[in-house]
């Protein structure tokens, strides 16, 4: 599946060809990297593996450098993308041209962390009345019955840590490669903070 | 400029019409019927014009046999050929929405008169 590693730069809105405005989000394709192949013969699966911003090799630890091949320089960043459409070498850098002809994306992130969350914000649950004597608002309510199961079952949606987890939005409609300018802009909104890593691949659904 | 600017900046039409709230304007609009183009004029009174950035838009009322009638236009919309100014307005604020629950002589807009003087040269 074609991918790229790319920067969300943050949205803002376009005219289409029919004079509609669109939302979109930017996302600067940074300098994709490919660091290394995966062959079913040898992993069990073919992928290719891209790396975006380069380290010096004195600032990463050996074992994390020894991943890389001769000639290529450490990268922070690394990702597998399965069955790659495209021939590529070892070494060679991918950029947003990559895209052209593209119509959907599906874009992996990490989502912006909202912390400690009730079940109202994190779950949808609807909450109690306010006033009129309730004394129901936004607590979870019920967790199970008593002497049979007489326990709380897994996966019982309560309160926690809601966010900063790994989002994937599909069917994006790509509405314009820029090459020129190392962009592709993307309908719609996008998981994540502005300026956080994503991860732009060729939708699976749609195409 | 970062590249969000720049693509902002691309959107936005480098002549972009002249005009003001409490001019008479007349919008020539693009109306794409399947295959066929074919421009639209539509003739009023502009009440309002709000600024953001590329979606910048402006309310233009007219009274169609007895109604009101507003149309929101975005300013840089391809769509928008050109718009015409056909009488200016003497207005002292900038959003005319009073105007909608005005009737008779109370709905209009004095013309504003400029002296030659003012004028400056285009």
């Amino acid at each position: 599946m074609l991918g790229l590693i790319g920067k969300k730069l943050g949205m803002t809105q376009v005219f289409d060809p029919t004079g509609k405005l669109v939302p979109v989000t930017v996302v600067q394709v940074v300098p994709n990297v490919v660091v290394g192949k995966k062959t079913s013969e040898d992993d069990g699966y073919d992928a290719i593996v891209v790396g975006a911003y380069q380290k010096k090799k004195t600032r990463v630890t050996k074992s994390y450098a020894g991943q890389f091949p001769e000639g290529v320089a450490p990268t922070r960043i690394l990702r597998e993308l399965r069955d790659f459409e495209k021939e590529v070498q070892v070494g060679e850098v991918l950029d947003a041209a990559l895209l052209e002809g593209v119509r959907y994306v599906d874009v992996t992130a990490t989502s912006k962390g909202k912390g400690f969350q009730g079940v109202v914000k994190r779950w949808g649950f609807g909450g109690g009345r306010a006033t009129h004597g309730s004394k129901f608002h936004r607590e979870p309510g019920s967790t199970g019955q008593s002497t049979y199961p007489h326990k709380t079952f897994k996966n019982v949606k309560l309160p926690g840590h809601m966010g900063h987890e790994q989002v994937t939005v599909q069917n994006l409609k790509v509405v314009s490669v820029d090459t020129e300018k190392g962009v592709v802009l993307v309908r719609g909104a996008l998981p994540g903070p502005r300026n956080c890593d994503v991860l732009v691949r060729k939708a699976i659904k749609k195409n | 400029m970062n590249l969000v600017q720049a693509i902002q900046a691309e959107q936005i039409k480098s002549e972009l019409p002249v005009f003001n709230v409490g001019d008479t304007v007349r919008v020539s609009f693009k109306i794409v019927e399947g295959k066929t183009e074919r421009i639209q004029a539509y003739e009023g009174l502009v009440i309002a014009i709000k600024n953001a950035g590329v979606g910048r838009t402006f309310t233009v009322r007219k009274n169609s046999y007895g109604v009101g009638v507003e149309r929101v236009f975005p300013l840089n919309s391809p769509r928008v050929e050109k718009v015409d100014v056909l009488r200016r307005g003497k207005v002292r604020r900038a959003k005319l929405y009073y105007i909608r629950t005005k009737i008779g002589k109370k709905s209009k807009v004095k013309e504003l008169i400029v002296s030659k003087k003012e004028v400056p040269a285009t």
